[in-house]
């Protein structure tokens, strides 16, 4: 793992976290939705906080995809789970919300688990194209 | 809309945006493992070719499809319950979900590692909300 791969994944993190909360505050503004009315559904994503949160949900994406390009998804989505720590904390001090004891265990928590999948390897499954050599059986992983 | 009938609304979006967002995850995971290293496939050929690959490849556009579903789901799931509940609610789900369809689907070495970072994060997800 490259510092290259380790900004792909923190850029995964902090641009969910920033959409997301943009998002929610927007959607709020916009009140509430109803399945009869498709059109005015169609109109939120004009409202301003939404469409920006629409571009650092894009900007995600596209770090999302660079990202599972090289690695499993059981790695990135642990490995990417920060945001939910970033999210409390944009909360707790741009929201002011208050951050409760069980909130601080939760992010201790996630935090854990990240740690825990970014100690191991990145890659455990690599489907095999065309143009490679199949690698031997007992190379793979045995269900 | 009375309370009962709003917390059916919001779990039901819950649901819908687990299950749409699992499809989803999977499927463009296979799309760029069939894509390859993006940053390796940009130096040889330019973005072009990137964005060529990616938006050509079959398992992208459905995967594309389901991410839409997931995220409507969600903006109705927002507009009909709170945002603390809704969002840990599905990404945690989606968290041990995923997992179990990384290794079915994708045939990922979920070892004991993964578990743990899986449920550790789920639950983690789980005490924000409270």
């Amino acid at each position: 793992m490259s510092l290259r791969k380790y900004l792909v994944l923190l850029g995964v993190a902090v641009f969910s976290a920033i959409g997301d909360s943009l998002l929610s505050r927007g959607m709020k503004a916009a009140g509430n939705l109803s399945l009869r009315h498709v059109s005015e559904m169609i109109l939120a994503v004009l409202h301003p906080g939404v469409a920006l949160g629409i571009l650092f949900l894009l900007a995600f994406f596209a770090c999302y995809l660079a990202a599972l390009s090289w690695a499993d998804l059981t790695y990135v989505l642990p490995a990417t789970s920060l945001s939910y720590v970033l999210v409390a904390l944009i909360a707790r001090f741009f929201l002011h919300e208050n951050v409760s004891l069980t909130r601080w265990l939760g992010i201790l928590l996630v935090a854990a688990g990240v740690g825990f999948v970014t100690q191991g390897p990145a890659l455990t499954h690599r489907p095999r194209r065309v143009e490679e050599i199949p690698e031997p059986v007992s190379m793979r992983p045995q269900p | 809309m009375n309370q009962l009938h709003a917390e059916l609304h919001t779990w039901s979006a819950v649901a819908a945006i687990v299950l749409a967002s699992t499809t989803g995850d999977v499927l463009l995971s296979r799309a760029m493992k069939q894509v390859g290293d993006v940053a390796a496939l940009w130096r040889r050929g330019g973005v072009l070719v990137v964005t060529g690959r990616v938006l050509g490849n079959p398992n992208f556009v459905l995967g594309i499809l389901a991410m839409a579903t997931a995220f409507y789901s969600l903006l109705f799931g927002l507009s009909w319950g709170d945002v603390s509940l809704v969002v840990p609610a599905a990404a945690s789900l989606t968290f041990v979900a995923n997992a179990v369809a990384a290794r079915i689907f994708l045939h990922e070495h979920v070892d004991r590692r993964r578990w743990l970072a899986a449920l550790f994060v789920a639950a983690g997800v789980t005490l924000l909300a409270v």
